[in-house]
């Protein structure tokens, strides 16, 4: 009874945050999705180090190759797992080139193995990464091992799918971050003093919301100079993307703002003097916090799509720099895609990333409901 | 009470107070119109330099080599020298009038002016016409696909909620809406491509191109409108699924439907004649939301599927500067969506008293 009496007092006392989290927790879909943006965030976060290899390294010889088969057992003897270095083969009849692999020797695939140099976030010059090949059986060198096969330049596109991720992921994040405090901004003065400025803001906001979302970011796209810094180019995308999202959250600021604004709080704070915008951000943002971060939460799957695309057209992030939209160029072409299948292996990353979005925002979007 | 025909309500839709909502509504529609017109030629006049620039560089690419003079004054042929809000004012006109000025009708002989389109050599106007038709009825064939199948789906999965068939449907939907348009394009030419060994990409075979499409080839027009209409259209059809079926499930829980099962009401009478209608009335107001992510979703996918719509006219536009051409497109479109959620509204005052006797204020 003791027992019951504290949990009660516990379930009373617990702010709306703990109360999100626990019906968070019931959630399972949610938490699953919640673990693999982890993974993903975090392999984005440290892709230097697991991939084994650097975006401008490439090997003429396995250009377009298939995903490199690893074995374990060579000459009946186990050896435990490894590749063998690709050769050219002439067929002596047709005269057609064929990559197959060379069987003499074996390569095997160590862990912590020296590669290219990097920095480990920036920070620590490194060398190591988490696999890579080793010296052959016979002190060859030279074989290489790509995970997901390799692009049309022969780059290893495992590695890329894990630097592509760098900006794949971080983009609609940044771009959620500027919407989300345009949209508190011009949401939380369309609400608060209303009238005249309210009747404009709602115009423009609904007018921005006609407007097809991948047409006008094409459109926005055009703005951007050509030949400019990969940095910059990033600095532009988020700007672009987030030039619409912020619409949604302005909305939500604004019924929130118009339905707390006669609050006896609010009223309270008036009268005892505290200043406009405190009274915005310390007073009635925090009150509806939770559905403002749904909100964003079920932006960021819009956003990513919409990177991908426009680095898919050409019109975002370009080459040498990468991310899923720029690998997913190379699976334009039909017969390109039929040739090498292994070419629409980003594909998965992007449809589990957009899923897991999804989830984890509808997840919580039935936690921060106090009515379920 | 009387029954209420379908006639019935036809006279009420001219009734006083809808008409005036209509002239409401439609008034609305225009300074919607403007600022939509203000946002477009925000972003024609964003990329760096203008295009007469643009052209004296292509021109130079071509060994031809262009004076100051010249440039100066093709500036002022274009209007180019002008304030900005001139030059807007200048744009609208030469959408809504026809050109008049001798330096106008010289460079571009045509009914409408939007001013020319540098990629295509040809009006703006004429370049948008060409597919206009043709995206307008590619889209209304997918959305009349994505009502048609979505709105029995979510009626069957309100009246069967949890079972087996509530669970694929929303399964099958929310893949549709998490996977982007263009990848699941990719994905299905592919698969096609393996299983059947032909594409099907692109709205007409060859043959079509030459002899236009009739009723003996009708048949292989529908089969390339396959894989578009499946791109296309589930990325909206969880969106409508999701939306209906939750209002019919608030509607079932209603107070009249006990009172309709009590009185002996058949079950299918209480769902069609009831709940349905009740239930409907959001999915109409979100007509304009549609539209948006279709035209939305077909841009992508039409580059992808190498459709004959304007997405990749928008695409060539925007890889050669063509901002006006661009900027066309992008304002046909969102005027064609204002134009849905004009229609979605008047349909909605006459599905739903209630909205044109409180004015409509939403």
């Amino acid at each position: 009874m003791a027992k019951r009496t504290k949990s009660k007092e516990d379930y009373y006392l617990a702010s709306q945050w703990t109360l999100m989290a626990r019906k968070l927790k019931k959630h399972k879909l949610a938490q699953v999705s919640f673990i693999i943006l982890a993974v993903l965030y975090i392999g984005a976060l440290f892709a230097d180090f697991l991939a084994p290899y650097s975006l401008d390294e490439f090997d003429g010889l396995y250009r377009n190759s298939a995903p490199t088969e690893i074995y374990t057992i060579f000459n009946d003897e186990h050896v435990g797992p490894h590749v063998y270095k690709l050769a050219k083969t002439i067929d002596k009849k047709t005269f057609e080139v064929k990559l197959e692999p060379d069987l003499s020797e074996y390569y095997k695939i160590e862990w912590f193995v020296h590669g290219t140099e990097y920095k480990i976030l920036g920070l620590f010059p490194c060398d190591l990464h988490l696999f890579g090949v080793g010296e052959g059986s016979n002190g060859g060198t030279g074989a290489k091992i790509f995970l997901f096969g390799a692009d049309s330049l022969g780059r290893d596109i495992f590695s890329r799918v894990l630097l592509g991720a760098r900006i794949s992921l971080s983009i609609p994040f940044a771009s959620a971050f500027i919407s989300f405090f345009l949209g508190v901004a011009i949401g939380s003065i369309s609400g608060y003093f209303g009238g005249v400025i309210d009747i404009i803001i709602q115009r423009i906001i609904e007018v921005i919301g006609a407007v097809p979302q991948i047409p006008l970011w094409m459109a926005l796209s055009a703005a951007i100079p050509a030949g400019i810094s990969t940095v910059k180019m990033y600095f532009y995308m988020t700007i672009i993307l987030s030039f619409i999202n912020w619409t949604g959250m302005a909305r939500v600021v604004r019924g929130k703002f118009l339905s707390l604004k006669n609050e006896d709080y609010v009223m309270a704070a008036r009268i005892s003097g505290v200043s406009t915008w405190k009274i915005i951000w310390k007073h009635l943002v925090p009150g509806f916090m939770s559905y403002l971060i749904v909100s964003l939460t079920l932006g960021i799957p819009g956003s990513i799509v919409g990177e991908t695309s426009m680095s898919y057209l050409g019109l975002g992030i370009k080459s040498p720099a990468t991310s899923w939209g720029v690998l997913l160029q190379e699976a334009s072409s039909v017969t390109d895609v039929a040739a090498n299948p292994h070419k629409l292996i980003p594909i998965i990353f992007v449809t589990i990333t957009v899923l897991a979005f999804n989830f984890l925002g509808d997840g919580m979007r039935d936690a921060a409901d106090p009515y379920k | 009470m009387a029954k209420r025909s379908f006639g019935d309500s036809f006279k009420a839709f001219f009734q006083k107070d809808l008409v005036q909502y209509i002239i409401k509504r439609v008034l609305m529609f225009i300074p919607t119109i403007l600022l939509i017109s203000i946002l477009v030629f925000f972003v024609i006049q964003l990329p760096p330099g203008d295009y007469v620039s643009a052209h004296i560089a292509a021109l130079a690419t071509e060994g031809e080599l262009v004076d100051a003079d010249y440039a100066a004054s093709m500036r002022a042929d274009y209007g180019l020298d002008l304030p900005v809000w001139q030059q807007y004012l200048k744009w609208v006109k030469g959408i809504i009038w026809t050109p008049t000025d001798s330096a106008y009708y010289r460079l571009y002989h045509s009914h409408h002016n939007w001013k020319y389109s540098f990629a295509y050599g040809r009006d703006v106007w004429s370049v948008v016409n060409d597919r206009l038709g043709l995206t307008i009825g590619v889209t209304a064939i997918i959305m009349l696909f994505q009502y048609l199948v979505s709105i029995p789906i979510a009626v069957y999965a309100s009246t069967h909620q949890y079972s087996v068939g509530d669970y694929i449907s929303a399964i099958i939907g929310f893949l549709g809406t998490a996977i982007p348009n263009f990848i699941l394009a990719i994905v299905l030419m592919y698969l096609s491509y393996k299983w059947t060994g032909n594409a099907n990409v692109g709205l007409f075979s060859q043959e079509m191109l030459q002899n236009g499409v009739h009723l003996y080839n009708f048949g292989d027009f529908l089969k390339r409108m396959i894989i578009p209409i499946i791109v296309i259209g589930t990325s909206g059809t969880c969106g409508i699924i999701r939306s209906v079926r939750a209002q019919m499930l608030d509607e079932v829980a209603q107070q009249y439907t006990l009172t309709a099962r009590a009185k002996g009401v058949p079950e299918g009478k209480i769902i069609m004649k009831y709940c349905f209608r009740a239930a409907i009335n959001p999915t109409v107001s979100g007509l304009g939301g549609v539209l948006s992510s279709l035209f939305s979703g077909s841009t992508v996918t039409a580059l992808v599927l190498n459709m004959q719509i304007q997405g990749p006219v928008l695409y060539k536009a925007l890889q050669s500067q063509d901002m006006y051409l661009a900027g066309a497109i992008v304002m046909i479109q969102a005027v064609l969506v204002v134009i849905g959620v004009l229609l979605s509204d008047i349909a909605l005052a006459f599905l739903d008293p209630r909205i044109r006797y409180s004015g409509g204020n939403r």
